[in-house]
């Protein structure tokens, strides 16, 4: 066999186990396996690797749909920036990944009308965390050179691999480009990645982080080294710890993240006790309402015009769009919607959506103050371990909200953070979540490496 | 709240049934409530934080640039005529 008919093998095994899982797991929402023979062979910092990219980010001519009826079809004349750039690095895409319906949801059970809900990795009867769940649960199965590009709005990175018991990593708000992302609040979402191998994530990261033009929002500062900064020492690094949010998670949640701790402390970094008061009673507050309102804006082009899920052409203008967006649109995506334009409406708007803004500010503070005493914040991802589907089921909208807790804080003051398994609990994967400040990311691949999972 | 989420799903084009009206205002009541610590917070002379980051205006030259094709453009949907979307009446 020639080397090129062995990349090929290669690539058509991958795309072969992809499927597989996927049939058992409900992990894609499509696959490209057009594109991935394409790419094979190809030569780049990324040859050789596998990646999956969550379905609200454009692949072009590849189905991309946020896992909502109402883009079904709709096929991207575009490449979005983060997608062309791991093309350009050699990389191989295998599929979209499943979602919640527009990133609305912690636990990927909220997703469109025709999608499928997909299962823990370790036990189908759990869930997998969302929203980027389709991504994390690959990432845990694939047995190949594999890196999982996604999202992350309010946590939509770091709780499903923490679910899953993977590394997910989202970077500062505007170090890589949105452009190509389906929206879902624009002054939260970020795209990032989550995967089993820290190096390649390092890779990656190195790849899709930087300036780009279609995207005014993304950051002119120079990328920082992310590969180099693994291994690297972290004697005097100083951790604080949100012992809030270590009494508030699950027991075993908890001794697991501390026994991590302990290890880091037992290397080298210094460890002490933060209290963030506005960050912890209300961000979680402040998050909801800014996200709710700039998703029920970010939304409102989807009509059944330009794109997607569609009909026939009746009635006046109004009626069309309302039957498109009754008939297409799922249970959260609507309930968010609705609640969103009512955070916005005359009347409303200040004690709302404007008093959510200020806060934000006030919190931003907050952590600018953290950060002059600390290099980095600890707090369990998840206050507990995956929950049971069926569990999830009885939740109501504001319950589901509440598992973000201690993900939203750095989503709104938009922080790089990561989630790194460390054990486990109740026999399902816990992972630690660190914090840094703002364009200083590489810290955390530096602590990463240093954890040991038990 | 029942009439308030009638007001905001009719702006949003979503038609709601008298049982989605009544669910999604007990579940808005709940998560309001809940939001409700927001407002016992001091904002006075905050600016509010549209954007996590300071974001600069940027500018560029006022020049024709490569774009989306009329033809990609329009690749996505049946309605069109003569190279123009086609949309519902308007009158």
């Amino acid at each position: 066999m020639t080397v090129a008919q062995s990349l090929l093998e290669k690539t058509k095994q991958a795309l072969e186990q992809a499927k597989r899982i996927d049939q058992h797991y409900h992990y894609f929402n499509t696959f490209c396996d057009d594109l991935a023979l394409q790419q094979t062979g190809k030569p780049g910092i990324l040859a050789d690797v596998f990646v999956t990219i969550k379905d609200n980010i454009c692949v072009k001519n590849v189905e991309t749909t946020a896992g909502s009826a109402i883009l079904r079809g709709y096929k991207p004349p575009f490449h979005a920036t983060a997608v062309e750039r791991l093309l350009q690095a050699g990389a191989i895409p295998l599929g979209k990944t499943a979602m919640d319906e527009f990133g609305f949801g912690s636990y990927n059970t909220n997703v469109g009308k025709g999608f499928r809900v997909p299962k823990h990795p370790s036990s189908p009867e759990y869930v997998t965390g969302g929203s980027s769940g389709g991504a994390a649960g690959i990432a845990a199965k694939a047995t190949f050179p594999h890196v999982a590009l996604c999202e992350s709005t309010g946590g939509s990175i770091v709780a499903p691999a923490s679910f899953c018991g993977v590394i997910g990593y989202c970077p500062t708000y505007g170090r890589v480009s949105r452009y190509g992302l389906l929206d879902y609040a624009s002054s939260l979402d970020k795209i990032g990645v989550i995967g089993k191998d820290l190096i390649l994530m390092a890779k990656t990261m190195n790849i899709i982080a930087g300036h780009d033009p279609h995207d005014s929002t993304s950051s002119t500062r120079p990328v920082q080294n992310y590969p180099a900064a693994i291994g690297a020492t972290i004697k005097g690094v100083n951790i604080g710890y949100i012992p809030a949010f270590f009494d508030g998670a699950d027991p075993e949640v908890a001794r697991e993240c501390r026994h991590a701790l302990k290890q880091l402390e037992a290397k080298g970094a210094t460890l002490q006790a933060i209290d963030l008061p506005l960050t912890q009673q209300h961000s979680l507050s402040a998050y909801y309402l800014l996200a709710m309102s700039e998703a029920s804006t970010n939304l409102a082009k989807y009509c059944g015009i330009r794109y997607g899920g569609t009909d026939k052409l009746e009635g006046y203008f109004d009626q069309f769009f309302t039957h498109i967006r009754t008939g297409l649109l799922g249970d959260e995506a609507k309930r968010r919607i609705i609640l969103g334009t009512f955070a916005r409406m005359a009347g409303y708007r200040d004690a709302y959506y404007l008093q959510a803004a200020k806060v934000r500010t006030k919190i931003i503070e907050e952590y600018k103050r953290a950060f002059a005493d600390v290099d980095v914040i600890a707090t369990p991802t998840m206050p507990f371990p995956a929950p049971k589907l069926a569990d999830v089921n009885k939740l109501s909208p504001l319950q589901n909200y509440l598992a973000d807790v201690n993900t939203v804080g750095p989503n709104l003051a938009g922080l790089p953070h990561m989630t790194v398994p460390v054990g486990s609990a109740k026999m399902m994967p816990v992972g630690l979540m660190l914090t840094s400040s703002w364009f200083d990311e590489t810290i955390l691949f530096t602590l990463a490496s240093h954890v040991e999972a038990r | 709240m029942n009439d308030a989420i009638r007001r905001a799903a009719t702006n949003a084009r979503i038609a709601l049934t008298e049982e989605e009206v009544e669910r999604f205002s007990k579940q808005a009541e709940d998560i309001l409530k809940a939001f409700a610590g927001l407002k016992s917070l001091d904002t006075r002379g905050e600016e509010p934080s549209i954007q996590p980051i300071p974001c600069e205006n940027v500018m560029r030259e006022d020049l024709p640039r490569e774009c989306l094709t009329q033809e990609d453009a329009l690749s996505n949907t049946p309605h069109k005529k003569d190279g123009y979307f086609k949309g519902p009446r308007v009158m």
